[in-house]
């Protein structure tokens, strides 16, 4: 792999750290995955490319923030107000989402990001600084939210995930904290979205598929890695493995896995890394089993 | 203080399983009073602090605290004057955060939603708190609480409970799954704590004897009705005797 190669996959990893950091608030924080994150992935880049294409690329990733906090906010209205169960709720929200997203690329499938024949003109444009915004850009993200976390209305939070049966007999408002989780959560991952779509200078209705997996992906490698002991070093952790992930990933491609793969791939490692704490219990009771019948 | 008037509470309302829960009860609970509460299972002691909570829905009647009508109130607007206490000591406190931080969200109902919630202000007042159940939890402040046993959740929990005096301190068997070592320290704190801060209190039991030990009155439930009422020398001179008979009847 050279050096190109090696800085592009950083740098895609960064934009994917973004959306494994928005995940980790609903997986780790909230204790409830999110499936709203492959519809909210894609609105995020739709709107950003739309207003990018008008010559406004930045207002296009703040848009990306509140476009992805507004779907995270139906599938909270949803698990709430309506009491649909958590998965079903993101599944309905994700699928709803497909309309208005091809709604908001004007009913097609791709939108290029190029104006008068040239790429549009953002944030992510100068190859040489690129590295470093997308850097700052997360930097500030773990900077905020680990503040965040610390604040009153951070532990109301986490405590509605850790423990919300205490929560509920507290004068915290359960359905609040749903609120504020999912929408957080999902602005971030409409700002990765956003945030890919300048990258690749393109937006594409079906680019969400699969996004909750590899973001998830994110998470466990940097966990498996760093093995994080509080809030903070979880969400390092995350971005750290989001990179990882990317390299990795690019690895794969370059030894000949067809990108169509990749999702397979993604579904496989998680499955595994999750099951591992299980199957290391089964072979330590085994191994037990067997030194009492030996000594026998 | 608290006052329940002809409240009536039915479980499965017009289904074979239909059950009433609190049967035309009504009762006032006088400030400053440790009330303990007995009876059988079933016999509709949770109802009753499930309805002063608001997690029960009330058929008839109406529940006032202060003078205010909270009969319809929603659970989580009631919990800011109301604290309580489970019989799981896991029930408290939020396992993965820590001890501070679990006694920081006690107190976080009435701040600044943005403002840090532990700094070192916080962490000076909690050690204090907690220095003063003799448990050397003081030192633990950075630990995660589900590390600690039932006995010192339990402990914190209380302490979390009372960090806000509340207008009325629910304790439901809260004693109930730890051992007795550690039954016995917990009560001898709740007993301290509501006495020094003139806490109004209502603690479910299945032990006679600590029914009989703590509190200034006695109420005992059976079938969705009180049926007796101990208080002050009435009360004082009770036996354990006389209160097997009450739950005979």
């Amino acid at each position: 792999m050279n050096g190109t190669i090696l800085l592009n996959a950083i740098q895609l990893g960064l934009i994917f750290a973004v959306l494994s950091i928005g995940e980790y608030i609903t997986v780790n924080v909230m204790d409830s995955p999110d499936l709203t994150v492959d519809g909210s992935f894609v609105t995020g880049a739709a709107v950003c490319a739309m207003l990018t294409l008008q010559g406004m690329p930045n207002l296009g990733l703040l848009a990306s923030l509140l476009a992805g906090a507004l779907c995270g906010v139906a599938t909270a209205f949803l698990q709430t107000k309506m009491k649909i169960q958590p998965l079903l709720a993101g599944i309905l929200t994700m699928t709803g989402l497909y309309s208005i997203n091809l709604r908001i690329m004007n009913n097609s499938p791709t939108v290029n990001l190029f104006v008068g024949g040239k790429p549009a003109q953002t944030i992510l444009s100068n190859p040489d600084t690129r590295l470093f915004v997308l850097l700052t850009i997360v930097i500030v993200i773990i900077g905020l939210l680990y503040f965040f976390f610390k604040t009153n209305l951070g532990l109301m939070l986490r405590a509605s995930g850790d423990n919300e049966m205490m929560v509920k007999s507290s004068s915290i408002n359960v359905d609040n904290m749903k609120f504020l989780g999912l929408a957080l959560s999902n602005a971030l991952v409409g700002l990765s979205g956003a945030l890919l779509a300048q990258f690749q200078n393109f937006a594409d209705i079906s680019g969400g598929t699969g996004m909750l997996v590899l973001g998830l992906a994110g998470i466990i490698i940097g966990e498996a890695i760093l093995r994080p002991k509080n809030i903070g070093m979880g969400l390092v952790a995350a971005a750290v493995g989001a990179v990882l992930y990317r390299i990795l990933y690019t690895l794969a491609l370059r030894l000949g896995f067809a990108a169509a793969d990749m999702n397979l791939v993604s579904s496989i490692l998680v499955a595994i890394t999750i099951s591992i704490p299980y199957i290391q219990k089964l072979m330590k009771d085994q191994k037990l089993v067997k030194g009492r019948k030996k000594n026998a | 203080m608290l006052e329940l008037k002809d409240v009536t509470v039915i479980f499965n309302e017009g289904t074979t399983l239909e059950k009433k829960a609190l049967d035309n009860v009504s009762v006032t609970i006088n400030p400053g009073e440790f009330v303990t509460i007995l009876g059988s299972n079933g016999a509709g002691k949770s109802t009753f602090f499930n309805t002063i909570t608001g997690s029960a829905k009330v058929k008839s009647g109406t529940v006032l605290l202060d003078g205010q009508d909270i009969t319809d109130q929603p659970e989580h607007v009631r919990s800011r004057t109301l604290g309580r206490l489970f019989q799981d000591p896991s029930q408290g406190t939020a396992p993965h955060m820590t001890v501070e931080e679990n006694m920081g969200l006690a107190i976080s109902s009435n701040r600044s939603p943005f403002a840090i919630a532990v700094r070192k202000k916080e962490e000076k007042l909690f050690k204090e708190i907690l220095s003063e159940l003799d448990m050397g939890l003081e030192d633990r402040l950075k630990t995660p609480i589900g590390l600690l046993s039932g006995g010192q959740r339990q402990a914190v929990a209380l302490m979390m409970a009372v960090a806000n005096p509340p207008k009325l301190l629910l304790l439901d068997e809260h004693t109930a799954a730890l051992d007795p070592v550690s039954a016995k320290k917990i009560l001898e704190v709740t007993n301290k704590l509501i006495a020094r801060n003139q806490i109004t209190a209502l603690m479910i039991t299945h032990n006679l004897k600590d029914a009989l030990e703590n509190g200034d009155r006695l109420l005992i439930f059976q079938d969705g009705k009180i049926t007796h009422d101990f208080k002050g020398e009435e009360k004082q001179k009770l036996t354990l005797e006389d209160l097997i008979h009450c739950y005979d009847v």
